[in-house]
């Protein structure tokens, strides 16, 4: 197993705390959708998430397949770690 | 469809090498209250469910998947430096002779995951009724593997799935009142 440096952890949990928020206010939504309060945090957490996640794959490569994320050369997203090795 | 993400949805740590762990949390992988049930109980219920609950269904069963592959990451873990003579010792001999040390959807006692684990009724309060059932005996299962536990790392991590299954279940009971409040809307007009 590749030693992991401690920047991409402390960059990969910040983006783990912030989609959690996501997920939490997702679910909140699904049953309160009239709660414009919820709304509005989740829209701001939701930009705040998408910053954190270039700023990560500018530095280590994709978090997603299927064009939702830019590779550089060469194809980055079969290299690793995946999530179970790290 | 669907996308990946490389990232788990919660950091999983384990202390060390322990395959006796990785036996009981096999129970969660694909056992009958399971994380694997759970993703398709809901994906599967979400197309007859009332469009008021289809997104809820669609977004909690995406997250059993993320909790699967946590579920997995401890498994693999727990056992990937284990020796045949360890998973023997684990009672995991069956499992070794089968898979060597390879993961697979069975429970602790090693029956593999079977459809007869989940219900697909047709009828919306039946239908989310098995639904919070089965986030609370998802629940128990987590605090029962957490009872028999002495890793506090591999238990952080199942203390947040146990907490995931209550936000779950409090959800899923939300939808029912939604439904609840259509059909009597339904009756007055």
């Amino acid at each position: 197993m590749t030693k992991i440096p401690k920047e991409y952890e402390d960059l990969l949990l910040e983006i783990q705390r912030a989609d959690f928020v996501l997920v939490e206010l997702t679910l909140y939504l699904d049953t309160h959708p009239y709660d414009q309060q919820a709304l509005e945090q989740f829209n701001h957490c939701a930009h705040h998430s998408k910053q954190l996640k270039q700023q990560f794959e500018q530095l280590y490569g994709p978090l997603m397949q299927f064009g939702e994320s830019y590779s550089a050369y060469p194809w980055q997203w079969s290299r690793g770690p995946w999530p179970w090795q790290i | 469809m669907w996308y990946y993400q490389k990232k788990l949805q919660y950091p999983v740590k384990v202390r060390e090498c322990n395959p006796r762990l990785a036996k009981y949390l096999i129970e969660q992988y694909g056992g009958a209250d399971g994380e694997l049930s759970a993703a398709l109980r809901y994906l599967n219920q979400r197309y007859t469910i009332p469009n008021e609950v289809i997104g809820l269904l669609t977004d909690i069963g995406t997250e059993e998947f993320a909790h699967l592959e946590m579920i997995a990451t401890m498994v693999y873990k727990l056992t990937k430096d284990a020796t045949p003579e360890q998973m023997k010792e684990a009672g995991l001999g069956a499992h070794y002779a089968n898979h060597d040390n390879a993961l697979y959807y069975e429970n602790a006692a090693g029956s593999p995951w079977t459809a007869t684990y989940i219900q697909a009724k047709g009828d919306p309060i039946a239908d989310l009724y098995e639904d919070i059932a089965a986030e609370e005996k998802a629940r128990a299962t987590y605090q029962w593997i957490i009872n028999m536990s002495d890793d506090p790392e591999l238990n952080d991590g199942l203390k947040f799935l146990r907490e995931r299954e209550i936000i779950h279940s409090q959800r899923f009971r939300e939808a029912v009142e939604i439904l609840k409040e259509e059909r009597d809307k339904k009756r007055y007009f």
